[in-house]
């Protein structure tokens, strides 16, 4: 039963009903990578996790986990994999300690035998180990959440979304976390709405409406990009976005922090063309300029090209 | 700013729990037709200050006014005057579009004329007029917002809350939602935003950073940007929220 990929989903399709949740997915991840599943609400991406997690038998297609199949060897995977779900992974009456020691338990183990792999984790949330999980706040729900899906050491690691309504603090400091429990050799695979993420796992997959759009590192995606991308900024916002999109040579306009990024029909740098139109538009503190595309607007640029 | 009209005004706002204080002396303006966005880490107490500003709890002491209105004595001229919308949307899945629009326009005691002609502007605005007799349920999840947003302005309220209304969207529909918001501002209502996305705090036209129930920040994102010597609003909010944050842990280990 030896492999070299942790996790293999080969042509994975799931319906529900009439609704066809994930559309022919495929993807292999190496032992101790870390890799991203980004994409939106409805996406398919916790349909993808809860099949890993033998919560879910697969529609058509064949997973596995550590080389056992999620169908057949359901309960030897229970056993090597960890799995913090989206919701409800903790039991809100219980204390922080009273959680912890529960899935030790159930796992057949002792917090203390594995102490060493949440340690730095759990002495955050440790001053607080006698408040019931229900009391705490998202970040230290997240971090108790972790500790119980790790402290059966396990070869694999699911983490459903577990930054999402979390503070930008909070979520850096899990990014942060996470970069450690590589370290240990674990695989883990995450799911996040916030495209700004990817860039800390070693492969990430782009999926909307049950396909996966690309798969790549981060890196090699934002490469990838077909256009030159250019911020461009005003006093009036608002109008800035009316007036580009309806200029003849506009190809997409996309708000982006306190820039727009621009994408134009022609080829080449038109930056002095843009400033042009923008200005004769009655705009000013007009600013433009060329940047390189970022995971958000790669992934944007396939839901585009998806549609059409 | 300074001769801009106040629509929310307010003044040494406390809420205390028992010896917890939730909001510490919040005392801040929104203006007419601006964007104002709401911020803090979690715990910070925003939700506490917006159920006050809602008319839905009552502060422990302060001055506060909404749309002109007492949060101790006239909440309910107050939630005539609002509109709220959440991240877990407040549609009924089970009505239709235009069932969900009459239904929430019939709260709001609009006459059947006013919701006939209202209906059918706000469907050919969104251009959903096919989809009408939808169940909300079968509705993909970006346009159940957008819908969910344009309901909450059916009464034409002079303030709408969003409280993380973006949340999980796919990041086109994002934008999208972003200029709806940007229209409805331009016709002079004021949006109060919350949201964890710090892209989304550029596009406000001021911002307000709570900290431990205390607003530490509050200005235009720019300004915000120059004073902290940082590129985006997401470097300011790390630099308020983190480094304010590491002492009250510290502080309950011993």
């Amino acid at each position: 039963m030896t492999s070299e990929f942790s996790i293999s989903v080969d042509h994975l399709f799931k319906s529900y009903g009439n609704v066809q949740a994930v559309r022919n997915v495929s993807f292999e991840i190496p032992k101790g990578e870390v890799f991203g599943l980004i994409g939106p609400d409805g996406a398919g991406k916790t349909t993808i996790f809860r099949i890993l997690a033998t919560l879910l038998i697969p529609g058509k297609g064949k997973v596995s986990v550590e080389g056992f199949d999620v169908v057949k060897d359901y309960k030897k995977i229970r056993k090597i994999l960890g799995y913090m779900a989206g919701r409800f992974s903790l039991y809100q009456d219980l204390s922080v300690q009273e959680n912890l020691e529960f899935y030790a338990t159930i796992f057949g183990t002792t917090v203390k035998e594995n102490y060493y792999l949440i340690k730095d984790i759990y002495q955050q949330i440790e001053p607080f180990k006698k408040r019931l999980a229900g009391k705490l706040s998202g970040g230290m729900k997240q971090k108790l959440a972790l500790c119980c899906a790790l402290i059966h050491k396990p070869l694999a690691l699911i983490l459903d979304e577990p930054t999402t309504g979390v503070d930008a603090v909070s979520r850096m400091e899990f990014w942060e976390i996470l970069s450690k429990l590589k370290q240990e050799g674990i695989t883990i695979i995450v799911s996040t709405p916030y495209m700004d993420e990817a860039g800390i796992c070693d492969r990430v997959a782009l999926i909307q409406s049950g396909n996966i759009m690309a798969i790549d590192q981060p890196a090699n995606i934002t490469k990838s990009f077909s256009r030159i991308l250019y911020a461009v900024r005003s006093d009036d916002m608002y109008k800035l976005i009316m007036d580009l999109e309806g200029y003849q040579y506009s190809n997409s306009v996309h708000l982006f922090g306190h820039y727009l990024h621009y994408t134009d029909k022609r080829s080449g740098n038109i930056s002095q063309d843009l400033s042009d139109f923008v200005n004769l538009k009655g705009h000013s503190e007009i600013e433009v300029k060329t940047i390189p595309a970022v995971i958000e607007d790669c992934f944007m640029e396939y839901m585009i090209n998806q549609e059409s | 700013m300074n001769n801009r009209e106040s629509i929310i005004t307010v003044k040494h706002m406390f809420k205390r729990f028992g010896s917890f204080t939730a909001n510490n002396d919040l005392t801040f303006d929104v203006y007419k037709g601006e964007i104002f966005g709401f911020l803090g880490a979690n715990g910070a107490g925003k939700t506490t200050a917006i159920k006050i500003l809602c008319g839905l709890s009552k502060p422990t002491s302060g001055e506060i006014k909404v749309a002109g209105f007492d949060v101790y004595r006239q909440t309910e001229k107050i939630k005539l005057n609002i509109g709220y919308m959440s991240q877990r949307f407040s549609l009924y899945e089970d009505l239709t579009i235009l069932e969900n629009i009459r239904f929430y326009a019939g709260i709001y005691g609009l006459s059947n004329k006013v919701i006939r002609e209202r209906s059918e502007i706000l469907l050919n605005r969104l251009n959903i007029f096919d989809m009408k007799d939808k169940l909300v349920k079968d509705v993909p999840l970006g346009w159940k917002q957008k819908l969910a947003f344009s309901i909450a302005g059916i009464h034409e309220p002079k303030i709408i809350f969003l409280d993380e209304p973006t949340g999980g969207v796919d990041p086109i529909t994002r934008r999208q939602f972003w200029t709806l918001i940007y229209e409805t501002a331009s016709k002079g209502t004021t949006v109060f935003v919350t949201t964890h996305y710090m892209d989304e705090a550029e596009y406000c036209n001021r911002v307000s950073i709570m900290v431990d129930g205390r607003i530490v920040a509050l200005d235009n994102p720019e300004q915000l940007k120059r004073t902290y010597s940082v590129e985006s609003m997401q470097d300011v909010f790390l630099k308020l929220a983190r480094y304010q944050e590491m002492p009250k842990v510290k502080r309950n280990v011993n």
